[in-house]
Formats: structure tokens, sequence, C-alpha cells
């Protein structure tokens, strides 16, 4: 067997490829259902109910989708760049920290804090994932790996922070930070839910990491660095400094994450502030093809995805690791449907 | 020796009817043609033109769509090395497939051996391998390892591996090109050797001298067809030219040169090797305005370090760069495109385009930081699409437009829109890094003209070839570079190929220099 490349796909090809590969991952999905005992088309209906049927809960899943589109955006123009940055996790804990900082330990008033918890958590990101990307361009090091053990050390090093100068005095003894003033806190998008100003953020966000893509010079070179890093040094693109670049966008994308989940929905810090957003940011970025706008539409349906199984769990008793699964599988059948938009399979 | 004689008896090869297709593209279609014992054929073909899908074919790599192949009468199965191999197929590769980290011995009885028999039999193994050597002239220490052999050496060895698996047809894919003409030489001995022993030879090339030197008949593929099957003392190398174009050619004929000041100097400059290439030592080179400097050599010794550094990649670590009587300092790619540097790289897949990027995105690569590309971190699309478009226009880029991909253009366009996007910078200085290797003959035409053109408008362009006619025909001035070390310059006329070979070979460098 092999591969054999198609120029120019039909638009049934690009079209009908992706949408085969989501009732495959249904397939899979219901027939996991069916194991568990359940219907099958009623899980799932309760999953879209969950996902979307209420305007709550459609205001539930924007906000579980809010650091998803941050982390899926950090991730997106990290690997246009072929910069493998699986550390968003930790750039995103890195943010929260910083944003916790900020607010709790600086007295000024709350229209000055909500922006500088903001900066903050950006530059704080960015400094994170400055050490890997310097390691890799200065001496080689692979930062699949340095980036992915920095998730350890800052979750760990947060760890010691709440159990120790961090931790609430008024806390009853949980490892919960102080929480930041009300304030300080994003401010609501739709009265009397928990929708926040973060979601507006990290729209705007995708927007903006689209035009820096599209229109600027620095999208031109991280583009031309991704696709061939030795031909942009024969061009005279600073190879070195677009990494560094790349990597102070992503890990402040990344952080963002945090920043809104502390200032918007949590106001303070504890262990389980993240539960992988950093690491679902990696699926949500693959799904969108790594394209900025594409990863609002991709956060919205893994979103979905956790927030109607969670919903479809009570009612149908089918667990809700179903909502992994099905994630998984999305992601592997898209990424097969992507590969065979672009290549036909050929016997011998 | 002559294919009238030997010709006689039954074929040893009979390709029939070979048709290959990729997608839309049919890479070999309705090829036949017949092998004599003791018969060379030179396959001659441009880039493209199907000869190494025909020997992937005939050696079991790929399996043909219709066709077949007959060794000795047997029909081979489709699909099998092994069964071309068992059938008495040699293959040398153009790149060898050698471990370097093993003898010569090793490399030779890897495969041939039985397991349960390892280290026995080695002893007749090697009196074996000393007389196939002392038979066709194929000296090699057989206890050095690979790493420590030549490049002419190892040919020897991927030859004697054929051999030794009695190998009664040999199929060599280019294999001069990365030989001095000396070594070239002693192989086309070797090659005689082994046809007046009864083999067969089938000699795959794009030089026109070397095809009419060794081989007895020469079959022209285009196309993907056979476009002619001529006996080689009844031709020449213009009419195999044409027969390979399928279109009359005119030859580049530089007019004599006027060479004014020199605008890169070179004082006595080393760098240091990277990985396998060796650096540069005691380097002095003058590149003077409106004039073509040749830098002949054998791949791989030096050309490489001293493109990277005039072209910005590399820093001298002794000794002195120059441009315009200015002293260079600060250098990079970046520095050089500043000073005036056009460069074309020896890699236009992978150094000189990016592959996935459009024409346009091509187009700009050197100047996208500066007006009209862009503009304060801003991109002007439209200015970049002009520019793209410029380029195509003026230097003949045949392409769906410049929103196409480059990966889906032919070397020869690549190679164009690289030419272009240098030229229009007006470099005062050009460094042109094999800039015509796998073209098509139209397109190599093209780009040497355009060299000259640029010379007599006043650059000084460094030629560095591995090709020693390219340098013959275009350079006004020849530097040979062995091992690093520049040889003095020896002006256009004064210097015949063997003599060219005597120094790229290493001979007439002052040692103790």
């Amino acid at each position: 067997m092999r591969l054999e490349a198609i120029e120019n796909p039909t638009l049934a090809r690009s079209l009908g490829l992706p949408v085969l590969a989501l009732v495959a991952t249904f397939m899979v999905g219901g027939f996991l259902a069916m194991l568990a005992g359940a219907n099958p088309l009623l899980t799932f209906g309760l999953i879209v109910k969950g996902a979307v049927g209420s305007k709550f809960a459609l205001l539930e899943t924007l906000n579980r989708a809010t650091p998803l589109i941050f982390t899926g955006l950090a991730v997106a123009v990290a690997f246009r760049a072929k910069l493998w940055n699986i550390g968003a996790e930790a750039q995103l804990y890195a943010g929260a920290l910083v944003t916790i900082l900020i607010g709790t330990k600086l007295a000024l008033p709350g229209p000055l804090l909500i922006p500088l918890m903001g900066i903050g958590a950006m530059i704080a990101g960015g400094v994170v994932l400055l050490g890997p990307v310097l390691l890799k361009t200065r001496l080689g090091v692979d930062e699949v790996v340095t980036t992915l053990l920095f998730n350890f050390i800052m979750l760990l090093l947060i760890s010691m922070l709440l159990e120790g100068p961090l931790k609430d005095p008024m806390g009853m003894g949980w490892p919960k930070s102080e929480a930041i003033p009300r304030n300080a806190r994003l401010p609501r998008l739709v009265e009397g839910l928990r929708l926040h100003w973060g979601f507006g953020i990290a729209i705007l966000s995708a927007v903006v990491v689209w035009v820096v893509q599209t229109r600027t010079t620095l999208g031109y070179e991280i583009r031309a660095v991704g696709l061939n890093a030795e031909a942009a040094r024969f061009a005279g693109i600073p190879v070195g400094a677009v990494m560094v670049k790349t990597a102070l966008l992503s890990g402040g994308l990344a952080a963002l994450a945090g920043y809104s989940e502390v200032a918007g929905l949590k106001g303070n810090l504890t262990l389980d502030l993240s539960p992988g957003f950093g690491y679902t940011g990696i699926v949500v970025a693959m799904l969108a093809l790594l394209n900025p706008l594409g990863v609002i539409v991709s956060a919205i349906f893994v979103a979905g995805i956790f927030v109607g199984a969670d919903g479809m769990s009570r009612a149908a008793e089918v667990p809700t690791y179903i909502a992994d699964i099905l994630l998984a599988c999305a992601l592997l059948f898209m990424v097969l449907a992507i590969l065979l938009t672009k290549f036909r399979v050929r016997k011998g | 020796m002559t294919s009238e004689t030997a010709a006689q008896g039954d074929p040893v090869l009979r390709l029939s009817g070979i048709t290959k297709r990729f997608g839309a593209l049919v890479a070999n279609d309705g090829i036949s043609f017949d092998l004599a014992r003791g018969e060379v054929i030179a396959l001659l073909g441009e880039n493209g033109a199907g000869k190494t899908t025909l020997m992937n074919i005939l050696f079991g790599h790929y399996s043909a769509d219709a066709g077949s192949v007959e060794v000795f009468g047997q029909t081979l199965p489709p699909g099998q090395p092994g069964a071309a191999l068992k059938a008495g197929v040699g293959m040398v590769h153009q790149h060898f497939t050698l471990a370097d980290n093993m003898s010569v011995m090793d490399n030779i009885l890897l495969g041939t051996e039985p397991l349960w028999r390892l280290g026995l039999g080695r002893r007749a193994a090697r009196a074996r391998v000393a007389a196939l050597s002392r038979d066709f002239g194929l000296e090699v220490d057989p206890d050095e390892t690979i790493a420590a052999l030549s490049v002419g050496e190892r040919q020897r060895v991927e030859i004697l591996k054929a051999l030794y698996r009695d190998a009664k047809i040999l199929i060599l894919d280019e294999p001069t090109a990365v030989l001095t003409p000396q070594e070239t030489n002693a192989l086309f001995l070797t090659l005689r050797k082994a046809v007046a022993l009864g083999l067969s030879v089938i000699f795959i090339s794009h030089k026109l001298h070397e095809v009419m030197a060794i081989s007895s008949r020469v079959l022209v593929l285009r196309h993907g067809r056979l476009a002619g099957s001529v006996v080689a003392a009844e031709t020449d190398r213009q009419k195999l030219a044409e027969l390979m174009v399928g279109a009359e050619i005119t030859p580049p004929a530089p007019s004599k040169a006027t060479p004014g000041a020199p605008l890169l100097v070179l004082d006595r400059v080393a760098t240091e090797p990277q990985g396998q290439r060796p650096g540069l030592h005691d380097v002095s080179l003058s590149l003077r305005a409106g004039q073509i400097t040749g830098l002949a050599g054998v791949s791989g010794n030096g050309q490489g370090a001293l493109a990277d550094l005039l072209s910005g990649l590399a820093l001298p670590t002794e000794g002195s760069l120059e441009i315009v009587g200015e002293r260079v300092t600060g250098w990079s790619p970046r520095a050089a495109i500043a000073a005036g540097i056009g460069r074309i790289p020896e890699d236009r897949h992978r150094t000189g385009t990016i592959a996935d990027f459009t024409l346009t995105e091509n187009a700009i690569l050197e100047t996208y930081a500066q007006a009209p590309a862009s503009r304060r971190g801003w991109m002007d699309w439209r200015a970049a699409r002009e520019r793209a478009e410029d380029i195509i226009a003026q230097y003949d880029v045949r392409c769906p437009g410049p929103q196409t991909r480059i990966r889906l253009l032919s070397g020869g366009n690549m190679q164009k829109l690289i030419l272009g996007r240098v030229l229009q910078g007006n470099p005062r200085v050009i460094i042109a890094n094999q800039p015509v290797r796998g073209l098509d003959i139209g397109a190599v035409t093209y780009v040497q003209n355009q060299l000259i053109k640029a010379r007599d408008a006043g650059a000084a362009v460094l030629l560095i070839s591995e090709d020693l006619d390219e340098i013959l025909t275009l350079s006004d001035v020849i530097h040979v570079i062995s091992e690093g070390r520049l040889s003095r310059g020896f002006p256009r006329g004064t210097m015949k190929p063997a003599d060219l070979g005597q120094w790229m070979a290493g001979q007439g460098f002052d040692h103790a220099a």
C-alpha cells in the first residue's frame, strides 16, 4: 500500500470525509453506550441536549470553551512554527499564579487590576515557554520533553505555594489561595449566568492571531520557519528570534486561559483549576487544522461534548468517560479524514 | 566487444512494452529494448524522462502496469528485487547503499551468507573478492572501513558487491556524477574489462560525451517514451542532445569578458569543517566585476563551505572577507543580501524555496521585510503578488499562476523563480551553486544565458559546478577546489580537462604552504 498525493481534492472529498469522520466517531460512541446498557440514540440526544439544549446549557458550553480557545490558540500558534509546545498546562498555571499574585497583593482599583493581571499573566506564560525554546535554539534540546516536564514542575510549585505562603488563612485548611477582590473580576457577559468577558477576550484573541498570521511579517516569518527552517535561514529570516517571538505569543495565550479562569470564574487558585485544558488544547488545535478561527469552532465542539456528557451521564447512567473516548475518536478519525483528502490510497 | 558481433546470440535482457503510470503521469510508455551479451547500452534522458522508473521496474522495486522483463529468457516476477538479483542483475545506485562503519569485506558479504554459517567460508570469499578485484581492475583494500574510503573507492565496492553476487548484467545509475575525470576513466576501464568477460552493462547518464565514450548503443528517453535508439559510433553529441530535448538547441557561447574591479575579495580565509564537510584552508579569491569565475572540484571538497561563507551562513575563523573594498564584520544572510550578493543555493528544494509556499510567498522570501512587500510589519500582499507576476513574466516561469504552491513546479521553473528573485535585486555579486543541476537542457541554456547576461551587465559571478563541461564553457577564470584548498586562477583556454582533473584529484597544491 502506498499514498498518492491529490493536488486538488474535490469539494465532496474535502467536506464529505470530515463528516464521515464524525459519523464514525458517533458510531464508536454509540457502540460503547450500548455496552453500558443505554440506547445510543438516546445517549447522543442527551449529550446534545446537555450541551446546547437550553440557554443555561449553551452558556455553560461556551464557558467551558473559553480556556480551550486560549490553549488551542497557544498550541496552534506554536505548532505553525513547528514549535511543539506540549506545556500549555504549565503556562496556564503560570498565568493563573501571576493573576492571583497581582490581584491579591497589589491594593489597586479593580479597573486597573483587570488589565494588569492579564498583562502580567501573558508575560509569565511567555517566560515559562522561553526557557525550553532557548534550550532548543541554543543547545538543540527537544522541546517536547522540556515543555512536557515543565507541566509537572509548575503544578508542584503551585502545590507548594498553596500549602505555604499563598495559603488562604480563612480557607479551612484547604490548599487554596485567597480570592481576588470582587471588583477585580471579569464582568459577566450575561447577567445572572456564569459566562464572563473571558469568552469575549478569547474570541478577540483568535481574531488577532488570525490577523497576525495572515497579514503581518511576523506571521509570514512564523509560517516560513515552520514549513522550512533551512530555507528561512538562508533567505535571511532570523529563525531564533522568530522562535522566541512565537514562544512569547504561544505562552502568553495559554496563560490567558489561567487568567480568565481565575479572574472570570473561580476567583482563587486551586490545584484543580484546570482539568487538563493545556492538553485538550492540543486536540482543539489539531481538530481546527491549526487555523485560529477554526479553534473557536473546535473548542466549542470539544467543550460541548464534555458538558453534554456530564448531563447525559446523570440521566442515562453512562459514565462520563465516554466524552474522552468520543474526543479521542473524533481526533483520530479527523486526522485520518484530513490525510485522505490530501492522499489517495493505492495498492502496490 | 562491439555490439554487432555480440548481439548475434539471444539477448540477455529483454524489456517488452513496459508501461508505468503514477496517477495521471505516464512515467514509462511502452518501452521495449534488448540487451545483448557483452554490450554496453547507454540510457540517456533528461530529468523526469523516466530513466530511473524504468530501472526500478527492471530491478523489481516497482511493478509495471504493463509489459514484461525477461532475463536470460526467463520472465521475472514483477515487484521482487530478490528475483532480479538472483537472475543476475546487479544495480549500482547513484547514492551508495553501503554500511559506513563496516569493512569492505563485510559490505560485500552482507546478505550473501546463510545465518548458520556466519564466519565460515571467509577465506574462500576473500579469495573470490581478490580475484574479482584483479580481473576487473577494482582495486580496494578489503579490510578498510567504508568511512575511510574515497567516493571512487566506494563505487568500486558497490560494483564488487554486484559482481560477487554473480551479476551478469550491471546497471549503473549516473555513476560518474561523483567522480573526477581520472576516476571516470578508471571506471570505464573496469566496464570494458567486464564487457570483455561477457557481462552486459546499462549505463544511465545525461553526460553526452561519456555516453559516447563508453556505449555501443544509445537509447534516448523523452517524456517516458523511447525517442530513439542510435549506434554511438554513428551519431554526435549535438544529435543526441536534440533527440533528448526533441528540439534544436544552441549551447551558450559567452563573448570575451571585460573584467573590472574586484568586488568581493577573500584573503587567506579559513572556516570550520561542518560534520562530514571539510572547511576552507587558506583560501584567497577575488571575484571581479564583469567576469564569471568558475569553481571546479569533486563534490564535497569545500564548495559547500565556500558557498555558505559567501551566502552569509558561515563566518571565517581566519582571514578576511572584503566587499567592494570594505571589510565585512557583522555577517549574516541578511547582511549578504544587503551587500548586494545574489545567492542561488545548491538545493533549490530544501534551501532555495519553501515547497508549500506559493510563488508569491517564495518570490518575496528575501525581501519580505522591506517595502513594497511590507510596511511597518504589515504585509502588502498585492505588492508581493505583483512582484511575483513580474518575475513570472520576465523570467519565463511556466506556472498556473502566482498563487500556486511552488512544489507543483518543475525544477527548471523553480530555478527560474529563484534566478528572477536574485536578479531583480540587481546584485553586484552572484553566487551560483550548481545552478543547472538536474534541469532539462532548455532550462540549462536559459539559466546559463542569464548568468552571462548578468556578467555582461557588470556583475561578478561565481559559478560552482561539478560539471567540468559547464565550467569550461562559461568561466572566464577557473579555480579548482580540493579538500578545502583553492588553486590559483587559470584564465579561459589555458587548461585542458585532464589538467583540471589532476588538480581536482588534489595534485599540484602546495602542501608546504
